[in-house]
């Protein structure tokens, strides 16, 4: 079960996740992500209440990248719990994808020029 | 000690799966972390068998059988009759490309292979096994 919630937030859609998003669920991910990059604003993730995350919703994350990119859009994660963050960690995405402690920090990152 | 659970090829039963193996890994005394990714690794199997095995079929059955044969040494056994998956044509593929691909899928099998220590894949009868070995760190 997830729930996930979207709004505006310091000139960004601030997308919050709570949860867990498996098989089952990784659509509302999917469905959120689709809304928001359409709306050409940065978009920013609130995962600090997403306890679970498998291969599905981390390849809907993936899946946007490309897309993200080309529209010049800025996509930044923040309040990874330990365990969700070891799993981005295990496929290298740390590396490919914006992701932060703090809300502060990743508004600012979504912000920036 | 040897533990089983059985459930109907239907996605929402994933959850239902991870429910049984982290009371198993409380009761083991698995480290959190440790225990996030094993759950992890075998949702993943049984995600991929639930969908592409079995079509989500809620009439075919999944069954898991977990088995500590040392305290430190866990093996899964994920036993279906659906369409069995040849391991061996596996190509891991490659981020970039799945990246540039823009699609969803893809990186399951990737998780399991950096979780588990061994992955073997084999049919008995009229059962597909995928057998997954976990050396848990001290």
């Amino acid at each position: 079960m997830v729930n996930i919630s979207i709004d505006k937030e310091g000139g960004s859609n601030l997308i919050k996740v709570i949860g867990e998003i498996d098989a089952s669920s990784s659509i509302k991910l999917d469905d959120a992500l689709k809304t928001t990059s359409d709306a050409g604003l940065p978009i920013v993730m609130n995962l600090e209440g997403l306890n679970y995350i498998s291969s599905a919703g981390l390849g809907v994350f993936i899946s946007y990248l490309e897309e993200l990119k080309t529209k010049n859009i800025k996509f930044v994660l923040f309040g990874l719990q330990p365990a969700v963050k070891e799993v981005f960690d295990i496929l290298g995405l740390n590396q490919i994808m914006n992701i932060v402690v703090t809300k502060e920090d990743a508004l600012r990152i979504a912000n920036e020029a | 000690m040897k533990h089983n659970l059985v459930i109907s090829c239907n996605k929402t039963n994933l959850s239902k799966i991870r429910s049984f193996l982290s009371e198993i890994m409380e009761e083991q005394a698995i480290a959190e972390l440790e225990a996030h990714k094993m759950i992890l690794a075998v949702d993943e199997i049984c995600a991929n068998l639930i969908i592409h095995s079995n079509y989500c079929n809620p009439t075919k059955k999944i069954e898991i059988l977990v088995n500590f044969e040392t305290p430190t040494k866990v093996i899964f056994i994920i036993k279906d009759t659906g369409i069995s998956f040849d391991f061996d044509q596996y190509k891991e593929p490659d981020m970039t490309d799945i990246i540039s691909s823009k699609r969803k899928g893809g990186v399951g099998l990737i998780l399991v292979k950096r979780i588990m220590d061994k992955i073997e894949f084999s049919t008995d009868k009229n059962y597909n096994i995928c057998r997954l070995t976990k050396n848990i760190r001290t």
